[in-house]
């Protein structure tokens, strides 16, 4: 697979453990006491995003709903809330998977901005719905910021794949 | 791993299709949503991946409270000396009270047993350190690190060093949820110190809370006191709660809009008091006793009244 459909460079194949960890590392990234800043962005979900879009085979709505599962305890919010909204990513990422990759990297970005809102917003009129507060605007600015982290994250999250297929250390070039 | 590994693409075998599992999912969550938020019955399923989830979440919350704690070890001699200053006086400025507290509740208890009262129910709970603030911006929620093992329970209510801080409502094998009185639509049932009268305040969401039910002409003022009034069973009655800083009347609606702050340290606290449960209250006369019962009643309701005010 390239990096993008444009790209004549062929990556290796991803390796299923690099998936794994980089999901629970957002995870983890979550549970940091960062999230109560407003623009911190919902790393679950753009790292969910990410794979489902590069690699809907393996990573798709069963994933979402698990990670749902964890998240909607963690943050001690109504059990299902983030299911819903990461399964609708999921799938939605993983239809528009093969036009996404197609675009350069910052039109990617352009082109995730609406699903990582939707992800929130879904959330915002869940809990408004059943009588939750508004928690305010700020909540709203981390999908942007997200958007924003759309080349780097791509970057990082493919850096094992760019490894060389042969490792010859007296290679000419 | 050289070349292409990837196996070919499977042709027939698919699974499911994307929109039938994504229907089948969105069902799933839906279900689970309405079945936690009306009918609470998945707490034993939440507490099991709370099990998994919680030694990961106190983990990554170390880095917030190392940095706390470099700030209060930085903070050097002359602050903590200051500090202690502080503390000495405050305490001696209370000393007469405290010192007097002892013989006070002993002549009370002496005293209601004259009047053949029930006696007041001693405070005492258990001293918890919070360990972070729960993530969901959508209510205002604090764990705490005593759970099951602790003996904590659903309902215990939690308190601070000045008043009233929330009501534990999810407890897990480790750690407890304290839902905080400012959040939205969290009830205390509370009485005014200066008039005695008995209502009920209402978290507001945004850090301030709303004495509900009040009448347009109701005697409140700018700086009333709220304390809890124990009829509820669950608070017991006389801790602060609130202070009255807005009122708002309107002759167009019949309530008058009172808005109060918490007087506990609601948003910004370090360890909390939660308090054991109530004795079960006494239970209530049956409501069918006809004509000869309520005859008796007002004078029980009477009595009742006039402890209350006492006892404040």
């Amino acid at each position: 697979m390239q990096p993008t459909f444009s790209s004549s460079r062929i990556l290796q194949p991803v390796q299923p453990w690099f998936i794994f960890f980089s999901l629970i590392g957002a995870v983890i990234l979550n549970f940091l006491p960062t999230a109560h800043w407003p623009g911190v962005p919902d790393w679950v979900a753009l790292v969910l995003c990410f794979w489902c879009i590069r690699e809907f085979r393996r990573i798709g709505m069963g994933w979402a709903f698990v990670l749902g599962l964890l998240m909607d305890v963690a943050d001690g919010a109504v059990l299902g809330q983030h299911c819903f909204a990461y399964v609708l990513l999921a799938y939605t990422a993983s239809a528009l998977s093969r036009r996404i990759l197609w675009f350069p990297l910052f039109q990617q970005a352009l082109q995730v901005l609406p699903l990582l809102v939707a992800t929130q917003v879904f959330q915002a009129l869940m809990r408004l719905a059943v009588g939750a507060d508004f928690p305010g605007w700020g909540y709203f600015i981390g999908p942007v910021v997200a958007t924003l982290l759309w080349i780097p994250a791509t970057f990082i999250l493919l850096l094992p794949q760019y490894r060389p297929v042969e490792q010859d250390p007296n290679r000419p070039i | 791993m050289a070349g292409i590994d990837h196996a070919p693409p499977p042709f027939f075998k698919q699974g499911p299709a994307p929109l039938a599992l994504l229907t089948f999912y969105i069902a799933v969550s839906l279900a689970i949503f309405v079945v936690d938020l009306r009918f609470k019955s998945l707490e034993l399923f939440r507490q099991s991946i709370a099990l998994v989830v919680d030694p990961v979440q106190r983990v990554a919350q170390t880095p917030g409270s190392l940095v706390d704690y470099a700030g209060s070890y930085l903070q050097g001699m002359r602050g903590l000396q200051q500090e202690n200053n502080e503390l000495k006086h405050a305490q001696l400025t209370t000393a007469p009270n405290l010192q007097r507290l002892a013989q006070l509740e002993a002549e009370n208890e002496r005293l209601r047993k004259l009047l053949s009262v029930k006696e007041r129910e001693k405070a005492s709970g258990q001293v918890t350190q919070i360990l972070y603030t729960a993530r969901d911006p959508f209510s205002r929620k604090i764990i705490v690190d005593k759970g099951q093992q602790a003996g904590v329970v659903a309902g215990q209510p939690a308190i601070d060093e000045t008043g009233v801080v929330g009501q534990v409502t999810r407890v897990f094998p480790f750690s407890a949820e304290i839902t905080l009185i400012t959040d939205k639509d969290q009830v205390v049932p509370v009485q005014i110190v200066r008039s005695g009268q008995r209502s009920v305040v209402f978290g507001l969401g945004n850090g301030q809370l709303e004495l509900r039910y009040m009448p347009a002409n109701a005697d409140i003022q700018i700086g009333d006191t709220l304390v809890t009034s124990g009829l509820d069973g669950i608070y017991l009655p006389g801790f602060p709660v609130a202070k009255v800083v807005n009122i708002e009347r309107d002759s167009a609606y019949s309530f008058a809009r009172i808005f109060c702050v918490p007087i506990a340290g609601v948003e910004n606290f370090g360890e909390v008091m939660v308090l054991d449960p109530r004795q079960p209250l006494p239970p209530a006369p049956p409501e069918s006793t006809g004509r000869p019962g309520s005859s008796d009643k007002p004078g029980l309701g009477g009595k009742k009244k006039k402890t209350m005010g006492k006892g404040n």
